[in-house]
């Protein structure tokens, strides 16, 4: 049985280096990618802790996290397409439309 | 008595008039406006008499016909008051209005805005009779405002003329200066008494007596400070110093206007409207001694302003201002009836003076006496009426002048106060001047050389008149005869039609007689005009023998003679006098010239501060930079402080997560923290 | 409560076909087509006049003996918050239902030729803003109320912005913004009274509770806000001016005569009755606010040089007038008040289209590009005469009655106040006689000649107003009797909050005894 706080440990790697690749990284695939990953760092723990505390509504959570997760991922890599279209770059500190 | 059917005509018949004329003067009646003006005018002539009669049979009416305004405890309604003061003013009224409806029907044939005139002039009557047999204070304050209105109408007659617009618009608001006071008078007597009507008001009038009251702060005595008030709208309308500036500027109204309202009626409504609030007047030794030296102050300044004016129809206004002052010095007297009795026999030699005036710039088309002269003997009959009305003015023995202003002076100096004996030397200083200058300005029309013609011939050429006639030619026709017409020379002098000259002869008559019915009792008289007014306002009581009485009519009389004299003297034997004189007392003669610049110092102390306050202040100031400072301000400050806050919208995805991180570290820190 | 209230007898709900036949009217032009201009002028025109004879019985049948709410019609709405589709009218109320209705015939007339593009839009924010003003007199429950008083800016918001002047832009903005801070503010004093009140939005129901005096002073000033923006009371005046300038002919006419009524009205409805205590203690604020507002907007007028802003301002002062009477508290200020809101309705509005009819003939307001139009124009100088008249108060016109009632309540009240609100009577002969003068006496101005005078269309529009002005002048009975009732229960409901701090004062001297 591995206890609980490992879980949690993994879960906190995890979410460190999304938010490091989401900061560091300028490729906005890349940081999308971030973005996945500290998702899902989130669900391990989600789970973990559901199933520590016998509760299946972190478990509901999960999945409703992976379904926005999913339907981000279908948006984003659209918004993504579109501008690497219009702007051949992927790289996000070329794209600053949104300068006040 | 019941309120009859022919009490309820005498000033709807007018209305009718004004509203037929009004709505279909245009298409219809045109050039046959005078027939509804006049015949409505005649028929409430008709109807006064009836009036007079039963009123003569000791009947007094007292009837409302509908309620007007109800509000709360405050109730007034529309309603007549027929007593022998209303008779008397109903008669003059009706009488005058008849007499100059007729007579303009001659002086403004041929004018574009004939039927125009023909309302003003019927809708005229309806408010003056409005205003003298309402019955309660409001009434009389519409008839007093809607006279003002219709004297605004019909001085701006010719509007197209800038003066005359002036002229119209400045008679308004001086007025309405008067009405403040008059308004405030009013709202205090409804607080007062809780009612309006005049017989609720003046039966309990005697509760008032040496009551105080705190009025803006001050305390004042009440019946003072209610006889002050209304007194001054009576200031205001009556052309009573201070407020007397717009009337001689009304004469820029056609000259039957000027007849009517601006001497025979209207400007007397305030003698009337004193003389009905008499029973809180004599509750006020203050108020009545301030009407008493207005009126005198009035009169005697008027008087010296008409000696040296060259205009026909100012020196006819000022000598209305002045007589309109002895009316009033009557009043201040406690002589009411006297006062009331001037008002009556001047309706009809004013009237006369005005109109003869008129026929005189009918024939000439001038308004200046120096351009005058020798009218004598082109124009016999206005010659004729003008010397009766001026013997009648001047107070010459027999005619009725004579009587009216010999009661007013005898009652100035048998009241027996300080302020009687002075007013009564005013009074007689007036009396010198009155026959002065009124023969000075007939010596100088009908006598001596015209010197009229040549100038008449230029005229065509560039006479200001002249000019502005021909230059729009367009608006020519509304200028009407007091301004146009430069084509008839001095050679086409002739007299008036007789549409014209029969009013005329009329109001002669009314002018040599119309006072007989006042005859003192000295004179053999039986004194019957105070009689029937007694009712009403009262008799004073006279403090002098038989002997006093002689002494200070013959004093007048002799005065007056002395005026004529001098003014013969002067006119007619040593025309060059006047110049002399003028350049020896330089100094006096331009201040008189000038109307002691009561216009000027108007104009710079309230006229234009007034105006530089609204532009300068309100507009360039408190709005613009106060108010709107704020208004924009306010935005405006909030956007420099947005310009300065999108600076942190760097549109770079990465500073925002970085953002985002460090807010959810503070947030997260703070909560762990502050466990 | 249901004593309070007579349940609506007609066979119809009159109050609410009043209210949203405007809105059908608008829906049936939203559904014409674009191209069929004559058409929407003419659906505009039929659903005004349908509203306006379908509003008459609200004059013929009112019941003047009782102050009670009339013609009331109630339905729960959304029951959890205890909010009502509540609508009724009383003596205060019921003529500023029937000059809105007659408004709006006047101002689908008066843009009949003038408005020439986007002329669907147009017609559909008229009829949109004619409603939402009926609703704002009608509504008896708070939410309702709130919400027709903020739908009413939108559509104004349009009139003016998109059909509006060159600088239209910024008046519709700052009419819109000065507007909506004053409201929300009111919005605050609201759900204060609906926590505290019981949670209840019935302002009926609200008016018959006391209030703690603090209480009712913040709650005051907050109402205050929004009112005294709408009237406009100095000094929060200045976007009168500017939206008045650039509105429409028929913006500008809205807005005199029935959208500014709303903040003098709203005083009346909920302030007086709702705060009596703290309104009483108010009375010399808003009595000098007042004088200042006659005298001001009155001086200002002097030095004008714009023919719409002269008359904005002009109202301002009138509005003085108003705000004169309401707060002077007695029978004569209040009743003098409501009349001289509907006087005011009638003559600005009549004087606004009478600049509509001359500026669409000449695209000028400057003053000065006129002059001696009463020889171009005779019969329209006639009619604007008769408006100059009524607006300087002249005895016989509407303008005399209301004015004099103001004064004599004025007076009574503060002495001061009703000798200084006496001299805004002389400048306002001033002002408006001058602008006569310069417009319509004098030499012809020459860019005038050829001018041709009234048509029909146009004489139909003002005679109305015309008649209106002499009716309330002469017989102004027929409108004061219905207002009678209702003031003197607001007047019962001022004392006993004073009659109250009384005995509580009486008390405490007793104790201190």
């Amino acid at each position: 049985m591995v206890p609980l706080s490992w879980y949690m440990l993994l879960s906190i790697i995890v979410f460190a280096i999304g938010v490091f690749g989401f900061l560091a990284r300028r490729n906005v695939i890349i940081m999308f990618m971030s973005i996945e990953l500290m998702l899902n760092a989130v669900n391990i723990n989600l789970i973990a802790l559901s199933h520590y505390l016998q509760d299946m509504r972190g478990q509901i959570l999960a999945f409703f996290v992976i379904a926005v997760a999913a339907a981000e991922a279908a948006i984003g890599l659209a918004i993504i397409i579109a501008l690497f279209r219009n702007k051949a770059t992927a790289h996000v500190d070329e794209i600053k439309e949104m300068q006040g | 008595m019941e309120l009859q059917f022919y009490h309820i005509l005498i000033p709807f018949l007018p209305l009718a008039g004004f509203i037929i004329n009004i709505l279909l003067g245009k298409e219809v009646t045109r050039f046959n406006a005078h027939w509804p003006a006049v015949l409505s005018v005649a028929g409430s002539w008709v109807c006064s008499l009836f009036t007079l009669r039963d009123v003569m049979a000791g009947k007094i009416i007292d009837a409302d016909l509908y309620t007007w305004i109800v509000s709360g405890t405050f109730k007034v309604s529309v309603g007549f008051l027929i007593d022998p003061l209303t008779a008397v003013m109903l008669i003059v009224v009706t009488t005058c209005a008849t007499l100059i409806h007729i007579y303009a029907v001659g002086y403004m044939r041929g004018d574009s805005g004939y039927y125009r005139f023909f309302a003003y002039l019927n809708l005229f009557t309806f408010c003056m009779l409005m205003l003298i047999m309402g019955n309660n204070f409001l009434l009389m304050y519409f008839g007093w405002e809607g006279v003002g209105l219709c004297s605004y109408f019909l001085i701006g007659y010719y509007f197209n003329k800038k003066s005359a617009a002036d002229a119209g618009k400045k008679a308004f608001i001086v007025n309405r200066f008067g009405d403040f006071g008059f308004g405030i008078g009013v709202f205090i007597v409804f607080l007062t008494f809780g009612t309006l009507h005049y017989a609720d008001v003046f039966s309990n009038v005697s509760s008032i007596a040496g009551k105080t009251v705190s009025f803006l702060g001050w305390n004042v005595d009440l019946p003072t400070l209610i006889a002050l008030l209304l007194f001054c709208g009576a200031v205001g309308k009556s052309a009573q110093l201070p407020l007397h500036v717009w009337l001689p500027d009304a004469m820029e109204g056609p000259t039957p206007v000027s007849a009517l309202i601006h001497a025979a009626t209207m400007v007397t409504a305030g003698v009337f409207m004193v003389a009905r609030c008499s029973p809180i007047f004599n509750l006020s030794e203050v108020a009545m001694n301030t009407v008493a030296i207005v009126g005198a102050a009035t009169s005697l300044f008027a008087a010296t302003i008409a000696v040296t004016q060259n205009d026909i129809k100012r020196i006819i206004a000022y000598s209305t201002c002045s007589h309109l002052g002895l009316m009033f010095l009557a009043c201040g007297v406690g002589a009411y009836a006297a006062g009331i009795f001037h008002l009556y026999t001047h309706a009809f030699f004013k009237a006369l003076l005005f109109l003869a005036a008129g026929s005189v710039i009918h024939a000439v088309h001038t308004n200046n006496i120096q351009e005058m002269g020798g009218l004598k003997k082109y124009m016999p009959i206005t010659y004729a009426v003008f010397i009766i009305a001026a013997l009648s003015a001047a107070g010459v023995p027999g005619f009725s002048g004579f009587f009216s202003k010999d009661e007013i002076i005898w009652s100035a100096y048998a009241a027996h106060t300080p302020v009687g004996k002075l007013v009564w030397l005013m009074g007689t200083a007036v009396a010198f001047l009155t026959p002065f200058y009124t023969f000075r300005l007939i010596f100088l029309t009908f006598h001596g050389e015209n010197r009229g013609v040549h100038k008449a011939e230029e005229a065509h050429g560039h006479n200001p008149h002249g000019s502005s006639h021909s230059a729009h030619g367009g608006g020519h026709n509304s200028h009407g005869h007091d301004s146009s017409h430069g084509s008839h020379g001095g050679r086409h002098i002739h007299e008036s039609p007789k549409i014209m000259t029969i009013p005329l002869m009329i109001l002669a008559v009314g002018a040599v007689a119309a006072g007989w019915v006042g005859i003192p009792p000295i004179l053999g008289g039986g004194a019957h005009f105070a009689e029937f007014l007694k009712p009403v306002v009262g008799h004073p009581e006279f403090h002098g023998t038989h002997a006093e009485e002689w002494a200070v009519m013959g004093l007048s009389t002799t005065i007056a003679l002395c005026g004529i004299a001098l003014a013969a003297f002067m006119y007619l034997r040593k025309s060059d006098l006047p110049e002399k004189i003028s350049k020896q007392f330089s100094l006096i003669y331009k201040v008189l010239y000038h109307k002691y610049y009561i216009d000027e110092l108007y104009n710079y102390t309230i006229v234009k501060p007034t105006y530089w306050i609204a532009d300068k202040v309100l507009v360039a100031i408190t709005d613009a930079k106060i108010i709107e400072g704020i208004v924009n301000g306010v935005p405006g400050a909030i956007g420099r402080f947005s310009q300065k806050l999108r600076k942190v919208q760097t549109g770079l995805a990465q500073h925002y997560g970085i953002f985002m991180a460090a807010g959810a570290f503070f947030i997260i820190a703070l909560a762990l923290l502050l466990r | 409560m249901e004593q309070q209230v007579i349940m609506n007898q007609l066979s119809y709900p009159i109050l609410s076909t009043v209210i949203f036949l405007p809105v059908l009217g608008a829906l049936l032009i939203l559904l014409n087509r674009r191209s069929w201009e004559s058409l929407t002028r003419w659906l505009a025109l039929g659903t005004s006049i349908a509203t306006f004879f379908l509003s008459i019985p609200l004059f013929t049948m009112f019941d003047k003996s009782t102050h009670k709410m009339q013609f009331v019609e109630k339905f729960k709405w959304i029951p959890d918050w205890n909010i009502y589709y509540f609508l009724g009218v009383d003596g205060i109320s019921v003529l500023f239902v029937l000059l809105s209705t007659l408004t709006a015939i006047l101002c689908v007339l008066i843009s009949w030729e003038s408005i020439k593009t986007k002329t669907k839009e147009f017609y559909i924010s008229i009829l949109l803003t004619t409603s939402f003003m009926i609703g704002v007199f009608c509504s008896l429950d708070f939410f309702l109320f709130y919400i027709f008083w903020e739908a009413m800016l939108i559509p104004m918001f349009l009139i003016i912005g998109v059909w509006g002047g060159p600088n239209r832009v910024y008046a519709a903005i700052k009419f819109f913004l000065y507007t909506l801070v004053g409201s929300l503010l009111m919005l605050v004093g609201i759900i204060v009274l609906y926590l505290y009140g019981g949670k209840t939005f019935n302002i009926l129901e609200l008016m018959t509770k006391t209030y703690p005096y603090t209480m009712q002073v913040w709650l005051f000033w907050a109402f205050f806000s929004a009112f005294a923006v709408k009237v406009p009371m100095w000094p929060v005046h200045t976007w009168l001016p500017d939206a008045h300038t650039e509105a429409p002919t028929a913006g500008s006419v809205i807005l005199a005569a029935v959208l500014i009524k709303m903040g003098a009205y709203g005083f009346l409805r909920f302030s007086l009755p709702l705060f009596p205590e703290a309104s009483v203690a108010m009375t010399p604020i808003m009595l000098t606010l007042s004088v200042i507002a006659i005298i001001y907007g009155a001086v200002i007028c002097l030095a004008q040089t714009d023919l719409k802003r002269l008359i904005a301002y002009s109202s301002v002062s009138h509005m003085g007038f108003v705000t004169l009477g309401i707060f002077a508290l007695n029978t004569q200020g209040l009743e003098g008040g409501i009349l001289q809101m509907l006087n005011h309705g009638i003559v600005t509005g009549a004087l606004f289209l009478s600049v509509g009819i001359v500026y669409d003939r000449t695209h000028t307001r400057k003053i000065a590009d006129y002059g001696g139009l009463a020889t171009e124009m005779p019969i329209y100088a006639s009619f604007f005469m008769v408006f100059t008249l009524a607006s300087i108060g002249l005895p016989a016109t509407n303008g005399f009655i209301g004015e004099f009632l103001i004064l004599l309540g004025g007076f009574k009240a503060n002495q001061w106040a009703g000798v200084l609100a006496c001299t805004g009577i002389i400048i306002g002969a001033a002002y408006m006689l001058w602008l006569y003068q310069r417009i319509f006496f004098m030499e012809v101005n020459p860019k005038l000649h050829g001018l041709v005078d009234m048509d029909v269309r146009e004489t139909i529009i003002l005679i109305p107003l015309i008649f209106l002005v002499f009716w309330i002048g002469v017989y102004p009975d027929s409108f004061l009797s219905f207002m009678h009732p209702s003031v003197q229960h607001l007047i019962e409901r001022l004392n006993t909050g004073g009659v109250q701090e009384m005995n509580i004062a009486k008390t405490v001297m007793e104790v201190v005894k």
